[in-house]
């Protein structure tokens, strides 16, 4: 069944229509790929479904209740959580305190809060560093802190953009398989990703943004050989 | 770990017998507004700390418990006591109606127009003559040693009760620090939009943190009143307090429990180095401005009555 549903979705910046009139949905248990060439509008989408931009039409729907418009931190309550393309650790807090912050979602109590963050510490090989200012972490330390925080807030549905942009493909292959043992946990996945060969790896489906409208939403495989979308990406002769 | 252990009532020891080291009232009074101002440094450092939220209009709470404990002492006779509760609800019912349209303001622009509420609350105390005594100020009715009614002749009196204003307010921020609540205040200060992505409230958590440290300065302000048994809009309600609190606790470390504190005896030190009776004199002027002829005023208007 559908846990996450855009319906006619349309935003509008002054005269640029940023998204228009989008359509698709993600369903339970799902990994879905959301590509586009830059400026296709995926931000725009992730920034309408986590409360933080109200779409100007259309409707989002997650897991039977209507979301679009609702403050952020009641989304987050209901268990749909987002990742930000250019991280955002709390730089003067430690790891560990970072990871806190979503585990208190669900305990008042400090130190089961803190039990729970290190343990999702130690699943994402990080719990040697809890201590560190978050600040002092590498790139990739930040990126995969980031998908910690909201990890620790036990989303049914974790929207994450770009988290492998600017890894070394060994950073990106580590990040792959911790994404496949998240989904393995049974949480649903929309991923924004310029990377093909994440995408390609992780994706059961794969949604097709282009110029604010949706262009394909098929298999991977299918998409790849979509003329729309190796139009999109190569350039048509307008371009 | 011992040696940690034993700091605690060591220095709640050595903070209880420090008068019996003063030979004169000039010394302890220093001390007493220097843990005054250690107080009101940590309560802003709920907001302005913790939370980074910069106020600088915190003279407007702490001009509420001032005048709220004086002015229901002087017409219904309640004692200063009560008063003081009274002027702790009503700064923090004003930290509401304050914060809800500065929060939507970040950084400086926040700063302005906390700086711009507590000068708006002092043009309107001025201006009402009537009931709250105008520019010229109130004075406390004199009770002499009536510690029921907030009041004695000793410095020692007031030294023990400051002493433990400084002691909740530094239980208060450890608990704030310690807590979901002060987790939350920290992730706030540090990003509210990811904040925000992992569920924190974050108008709420800071409406919170801004009630919880106005309440606390205007049990300051009541102090003050009890202390300085005379107030007036530019004492209570003028900038340079409103600076000076968040300033101390910017220069001892704001955030941290022991900062606010730190900030205050720094301020003491540099006090500490001058004369006693130009000590008095710096205070003052630090604290209002216009001591002196605030004081003059008063004595005059007691000769006339």
């Amino acid at each position: 069944m559908s846990l996450l549903e855009f319906r006619d979705v349309t935003r509008q910046f002054g005269g640029l229509r940023a998204i228009d009139q989008v359509s698709f949905e993600v369903r339970e248990n799902e990994t879905v790929g959301l590509i586009g060439p830059n400026g296709a509008g995926k931000t725009t989408l992730f920034s309408m479904a986590s409360g933080f931009l109200a779409p100007s039409a259309g409707e989002i729907w997650f897991s039977g209740a209507r979301i679009d418009g609702r403050p952020a931190p009641e989304i987050c309550r209901r268990g749909l959580v987002r990742t930000f393309q250019i991280v955002r650790p709390f730089g003067e807090m430690s790891v560990l305190d970072n990871v806190m912050i979503g585990s208190f979602l669900h305990h008042r109590d400090r130190a089961e809060a803190r039990a729970d963050a290190l343990a999702v510490l130690r699943r994402f090989g990080m719990a040697e560093r809890a201590g560190q200012p978050a600040r002092t972490l590498t790139l990739a330390g930040r990126k995969r802190l980031e998908v910690a925080k909201v990890i620790a807030t036990r989303p049914r549905l974790l929207m994450l953009d770009e988290v492998m942009a600017g890894l070394t493909r060994v950073e990106m292959d580590e990040i792959i398989a911790l994404i496949r043992s998240l989904r393995d946990d049974g949480v649903t996945i929309l991923l924004v990703e310029h990377n093909m060969h994440a995408v390609m790896a992780l994706s059961d489906r794969v949604v097709v943004i282009h110029h604010g409208r949706k262009i394909c939403d098929a298999e991977p495989e299918v998409a790849a050989n979509d003329p729309a979308v190796v139009e999109a990406y190569l350039g048509g002769d307008e371009e | 770990m011992a040696a940690r252990a034993l700091l605690l009532p060591l220095g709640a020891a050595g903070a209880l017998l420090l008068p019996l080291a003063f030979g004169n009232p000039y010394a302890l009074s220093v001390v007493i507004l220097a843990l005054l101002y250690a107080y009101l440094a940590l309560s802003w450092n709920l907001i302005g700390g913790i939370t980074g939220q910069l106020s600088l209009g915190h003279a407007a709470y702490f001009g509420i418990g001032a005048y709220t404990s004086t002015v229901l002492f002087a017409d219904l006779g309640l004692t200063p006591w009560l008063g003081m509760l009274a002027g702790a609800v009503l700064a923090g019912i004003a930290a509401v109606v304050i914060g809800l349209p500065c929060f939507r303001l970040r950084g400086a622009y926040y700063a302005l127009a906390t700086l711009a509420a507590a000068v708006i609350l002092k043009v309107v105390v001025e201006n009402s003559n009537e009931l709250l005594g105008g520019p010229r100020g109130l004075d406390v009715r004199l009770l002499h040693d009536a510690p029921l009614y907030f009041q004695h002749t000793s410095k020692l009196f007031y030294y023990y009760v400051v002493l433990l204003l400084v002691g909740g307010a530094l239980a208060a921020n450890r608990w704030c620090l310690r807590s979901r609540f002060g987790y939350y205040l920290t992730a706030i200060r540090n990003d509210q939009e990811a904040a925000a992505a992992l569920g924190v409230d974050a108008r709420r958590y800071k409406l919170l943190a801004a009630v919880l440290s106005a309440a606390m300065t205007a049990i300051g302000g009541t102090f003050y009143a009890q202390y300085a048994l005379f107030i007036s809009p530019e004492k209570v309600f003028g900038v340079h307090l409103s600076v000076q609190i968040a300033v101390i606790c910017i220069i001892g470390g704001r955030g941290t429990l022991w900062g606010p504190l730190l900030g205050a005896l720094l301020l003491l030190m540099v006090v500490m180095r001058f004369e006693p009776r130009g000590v008095i004199a710096l205070l003052g002027r630090a604290l209002s401005g216009s001591r002196r002829l605030s004081g003059k005023a008063a004595k005059v208007r007691r000769e006339a009555a």
